[in-house]
């Protein structure tokens, strides 16, 4: 290792203490809360189908069976049968997305690369 | 703090145990993936139908053999301990290496989170099969991630051998139910013929699928992680992690047959335990208790996998100091990263509790695709500064940059695929890793050593 080496700061137990709380703060409050208040998840629709049979909720004589093997009735099947994913594109939503993912990139890259030239003059020094 | 075993303060550091074989690292990639066969998997189907499932397999695969691809150059030459994370340090820098390390955390939490959830469920159905309804799972949650945890605490050797058994009995489960629904014999209890329908939602489903399709093989490339304690890396490693790749081709080529030749489409696409439902339905105890016992130890396994890797990925970023330097430490006597293991536990428990199988599954899906987002454009880099001849390369391989162009767009496209439907879910993963960054950059970054990132005896890269 060549040049004048960079001394980090350490850090005391508190300040580990209180990054390790960052961190799970973090983790509850960006992905569990979502999860838990029901904000995420399946963008399903479900259509109600009123006294379900096995032929109104498209089901042939074989796929029957194999519910009526697994315990449900038409009633209780319908739900599952019934719910499907709603693929409609909202584009404002989609550019959103878009932005949100390319731009994480381009900040994650460019901050990398202006350390990773640190860790590089460190290590090899500084260049002539 | 003890001096003894904090990492960076003692300089006779102790370090982790050189214990394991190729069967290890095999029992440590299968076991993760495994249970991909036995749940989640099927979520494909409920996004794009049974046919558009095979072909989302099919294509992740291509997804995922451009992976090896790239992985194989880059840690065939990149010689140190941490799998991708290594790679990021030495070939983009220190953030991206922060968030490498992160998704491999994430992906796994989540995926043992997803693990447990399976178990209690389980439990909780076979028991209300059994008469005795509304049996709490969360007990069951808590008491696999402990036992676990506590295996995981007390030994490498001991886990791994662990995983070794109870994965090659839940592979063995698969293909006893392969040969007791008698695929020689279509019709007789595969009904492919009636239960399979067109794509319900046409094409659009099928790349909506793919969001899933990850869910067949991801976690495979975590079998770096075993790199610091496997006696021979350069054998091990290679050996493991092929052989678990055809075990796991094998594996999801039965588990699609059979499982789309007895289960409504409809059925499939939502069912939480897919295989051990294939097996009630032929009506044979024995097979319902193969799947019962397989669909257990796969979960159980995976889990347990998980927090091995996890807790080395976390382990690592403390040692490096990109994470409080108290998660670097060793056991003493144990030779474990004990605090990293401990660390995560109430993460994985609590995302268990929420008995949202499918959305845990997505968390650990977005982290792991992040992470195949990052090879290929670490691929570029790494070509870009040090061209071939500049350092020995253990592999090179062919059609470069194709791999990294496909692997790229299918990046794209799964991300696409996961919008359809759970565009709010990777929005929240993505201000997560926007937030930790942020934090990382302006607050953590000012602890790490920078010259210490970079260990491989390279020349200095091209245009630095």
């Amino acid at each position: 290792m060549s040049g004048k080496a960079y001394r980090p700061p350490e850090q005391g137990k508190a300040g580990q203490i209180f990054d390790s709380i960052f961190l799970l703060v973090l983790v509850y409050a960006v992905l569990f809360t979502p999860l838990v208040l029901g904000l995420t998840g399946g963008g399903t629709v479900t259509k109600t189908v009123e006294n379900p049979t096995w032929e109104t909720l498209g089901q042939n004589p074989t796929m029957a069976a194999q519910w009526e093997k697994l315990g449900f009735t038409p009633d209780s099947a319908a739900e599952m049968i019934t719910t499907r994913f709603d693929y409609t594109i909202d584009p404002v939503a989609l550019l959103i997305t878009a932005i949100v993912i390319l731009g994480y990139f381009i900040f994650m890259i460019r901050f990398s690369e202006k350390e990773y030239r640190e860790v590089i003059n460190e290590r090899f020094g500084e260049k002539k | 703090m003890s001096s003894t075993d904090t990492a960076g303060q003692d300089r006779q550091r102790i370090s982790l145990l050189r214990v394991l074989g190729p069967a290890h690292v095999w029992a440590l990639g299968v076991g993760i993936v495994l249970v991909g066969e036995f749940m989640g998997w099927n979520f494909t189907v409920g996004k794009g139908g049974a046919m558009g499932s095979l072909i989302a397999c099919w294509v992740i695969g291509l997804l995922y053999t451009c992976v090896a691809m790239i992985d194989s150059e880059v840690t065939s030459t990149v010689a140190a301990a941490g799998g991708q994370y290594a790679q990021a340090k030495h070939i983009m820098g220190p953030l991206m290496a922060f968030n490498v390390g992160l998704y491999l955390v994430m992906a796994y939490t989540m995926l043992e989170a997803a693990d447990a959830l399976v178990v209690g469920d389980l439990l909780s159905s076979v028991a209300g099969e059994m008469g005795h309804n509304a049996l709490d799972p969360r007990p069951f949650v808590v008491l696999t991630i402990a036992a676990l945890a506590w295996l995981n605490y007390r030994g490498v050797l001991m886990t791994l051998t662990v995983n070794f058994v109870i994965t090659a009995a839940a592979f063995i489960s698969i293909v006893v139910l392969f040969i007791g629904v008698q695929p020689w014999n279509p019709g007789h209890m595969l009904q492919h013929r009636e239960l399979l329908t067109d794509l319900p939602y046409g094409w659009i489903g099928v790349i909506a699928a793919f969001q899933f399709g990850i869910w067949y093989y991801l976690g495979i490339e975590g079998t770096c992680q075993a790199a610091e304690e496997v006696r021979s890396p350069a054998r091990s490693l290679p050996y493991g992690t092929m052989s678990g790749i055809i075990t796991l081709l094998i594996a999801a080529t039965m588990t699609w047959y059979v499982a789309t030749g007895l289960l409504p489409w409809e059925y499939l696409g939502q069912a939480a335990t897919p295989l051990y439902d294939a097996a009630r339905v032929t009506g044979s105890t024995a097979l319902q208790v193969f799947l019962f016992i397989g669909t257990t130890f796969a979960a159980i396994a995976s889990a347990n996998g998980c927090i091995n890797d996890a807790s080395r990925a976390w382990f690592s970023m403390g040692r490096d100091r990109y994470m409080p330097l108290w998660f670097g430490a060793v056991h003493p006597r144990y030779r474990t990263p004990y605090r990293s293991i401990l660390f995560l536990i109430p993460i994985a428990v609590s995302f268990s509790f929420t008995g949202l199988l499918d959305q845990v599954i997505t968390f650990s899906i977005l982290s792991g695709l992040l992470g195949y987002t990052f090879m290929p454009i670490n691929m570029w880099m790494f070509r870009r500064k040090w061209p071939l001849g500049t350092i020995r390369r253990g592999y090179v391989h062919p059609f470069h940059p194709l791999p990294a162009i496909v692997l790229l767009a299918l990046c794209i496209t799964t991300y696409f695929a996961t919008f359809l439907g759970y565009g709010t879910q990777l929005l929240a993963m993505m201000c997560f890793y926007i937030i930790a960054s942020l934090w990382f950059t302006f607050h953590r970054y000012k602890y790490v050593r920078r010259g210490d990132q970079f260990t491989m005896p390279w020349a200095r890269p091209r245009g630095y």
